[in-house]
């Protein structure tokens, strides 16, 4: 064995995978969220499909999109095969254990945590994601007056898979810009009219809160970062933007959706 | 006597280690307050070998918290409930008259249980051997303050050093990790000018010896610091990873 291989098959190289993998979502979960601000425009969703369509096409943005699906499943299956070895490492458990004396909770159900966002992962990509890429979506058409950009005029076109592409351009007789894109707007609003989705959808991002508020730090941990002068920083960042502000802004798109659109 | 309590033990008993073992309640009548964990149980033993019942074997030897001897597994924490002292240093007044304990010994695959209480952890002395000490040759003895060292990095040196062996660490891991021991022992080495020669090769072979015991993967849970009787903190648990990884990624093994 190579001395990587060695590396990444010991306990601290797995962790060293997982801290990677997790500290890239966490970056991903900054993009993610800051894109997805466009839903709470009130402009029939042009924002967000032009933006949908740009994060599906532009290809360093593909490359990263791949990354990040690579990120998950080792994420996961790393996960799998630590916690195997853990609780082979004590295979006969304690009959009074108390855990909370000497750690946080987030940190004693890492696992468990990740399982609710794996499967929230799931449900989420294949309502947005699959949708977006094979599901015959409408299209929706606007057109932007170039006197006066306040006056927008919005056209749905149902499913057309041949004829219909996304456009962008300015008709210069009609005096208008057209943007002709896949209404993924429409998606989210009809999902999020759901309460049971939108009970999920809030259920997931507190076990992201959660698994953050020990993920973030550990992850930093894990790659040996650890200094009086910059540790006060990561916890500070792990506890206000990662496990409350991220997770509290990604459920108000639901709720926000649910109660005001 | 006035104040003495009246007590309930759980205790773990287990004749070896191929014996599956199981709880065993004793009572622990007229216990003083004054008493350390350990006299109390050995005040219960004296009591079994009365009526020629076998006595409740733990490991002890030093009894006043230096040695690392002492284990035992208290009411659901490694040295009971109070922080930064061992079994030994653990008074009868930290529990209260009726109370009922349960003792359990540390618990990973890689410290098997002798009997009862006392378990194997000889998995510690392994991973030492692996890299935990410097080679000197022999000679003239050196002059005392040689080598400069800041106080700063001394002191850290030292309370890396105060680790005792004792396993606390594992026992109160979710994960049965041995993350904090074993970074303690690298530390100690790896902060002073005399460790740095083996500084590379000592990581790598007491993390693969730690590996090779079945200890699990650290999660950063941080039990290990707070239940650790001298007070090792996590930064140990870092610094071998940076010096691990150091290693592995970044170091010459062979010469090119």
């Amino acid at each position: 064995m190579s001395s990587f291989t060695k590396a990444f098959s010991s306990t601290l190289g797995k962790k060293l995978i997982m801290s990677l993998t997790g500290l890239f979502l966490c970056l991903f979960l900054i993009v993610h969220l800051l894109g997805n601000l466009q839903l709470f425009k009130h402009d029939d969703g042009m924002a967000f499909n032009v933006y949908s369509h740009f994060m599906t096409h532009f290809p360093p943005i593909k490359i990263v999109s791949y990354l990040l699906y690579l990120s998950i499943v080792f994420h996961a299956v790393y996960a799998l095969i630590i916690t195997i070895r853990n609780s082979k490492a004590r295979k006969v458990g304690y009959a009074v254990y108390k855990g909370s004396a000497n750690s946080t909770w987030s940190s004693r159900n890492m696992g468990i945590l990740g399982t609710i966002l794996l499967i929230f992962i799931v449900v989420h990509m294949s309502n947005f994601w699959a949708e977006y890429h094979w599901g015959g979506l409408p299209f929706i058409k606007y057109e932007t007056s170039l006197n006066n950009p306040e006056e927008v005029k919005v056209t749905k076109l149902p499913y057309n898979g041949n004829e219909l592409v996304y456009s962008q351009y300015v008709d210069t007789q009609a005096g208008t810009e057209v943007v002709v894109a896949k209404d993924l707007n429409i998606i989210v609003m009809d999902l999020f009219k759901i309460w049971w989705y939108v009970v999920l959808y809030v259920i997931a991002m507190i076990a992201m809160g959660f698994h953050l508020y020990h993920g973030f730090q550990s992850g930093f941990q894990t790659l040996g970062f650890d200094h009086k002068k910059y540790k006060p920083v990561i916890d500070f960042l792990g506890l206000w933007v990662f496990s409350i502000i991220i997770p509290a802004v990604f459920a108000a798109m639901p709720l926000y959706v649910f109660f005001f659109k | 006597m006035s104040g003495n309590m009246n007590l309930t033990l759980k205790v773990w008993r287990q004749k070896n280690a191929a014996d599956k073992g199981g709880f065993v309640t004793y009572k622990a009548d007229d216990v003083s307050p004054d008493m350390s964990f350990l006299e109390m149980l050995d005040i219960v033993n004296e009591r079994l070998v009365k009526k020629t019942e076998d006595p409740i074997h733990f490991d002890h030897d030093c009894r006043e918290g230096i040695c690392g001897a002492c284990s035992l597994y208290i009411n659901g924490r490694p040295h009971g409930p109070k922080q930064a002292i061992t079994t030994c240093q653990l008074h009868m007044r930290s529990f209260s008259d009726g109370e009922t304990i349960t003792i359990e010994p540390w618990r990973a695959e890689a410290f098997p249980v002798i009997k009862d209480l006392a378990v194997d952890r000889t998995a510690f002395d392994r991973i030492q051997e692996a890299g935990g000490f410097i080679s000197v040759n022999t000679g003239g003895v050196p002059d005392a303050n040689e080598i400069p060292i800041p106080k700063v990095v001394a002191d850290e040196a030292f309370n890396s050093a105060t680790c005792i062996q004792c396993g606390a660490c594992v026992a109160a891991c979710k994960n049965a990790s041995a993350a904090l021991f074993v970074s303690a022992k690298i530390s100690q080495l790896a902060l002073l000018p005399q460790g740095q020669t083996e500084r590379y090769r000592r990581v790598q072979a007491m993390v693969a010896q730690m590996d090779a015991e079945g200890f699990g993967s650290c999660t950063n849970t941080g039990a290990c610091e707070v239940e650790c009787p001298k007070g090792i903190s996590l930064t140990n648990i870092n610094r071998m990873r940076r010096d691990y990884f150091n290693a592995k990624f970044f170091k010459e093994e062979e010469i090119h």
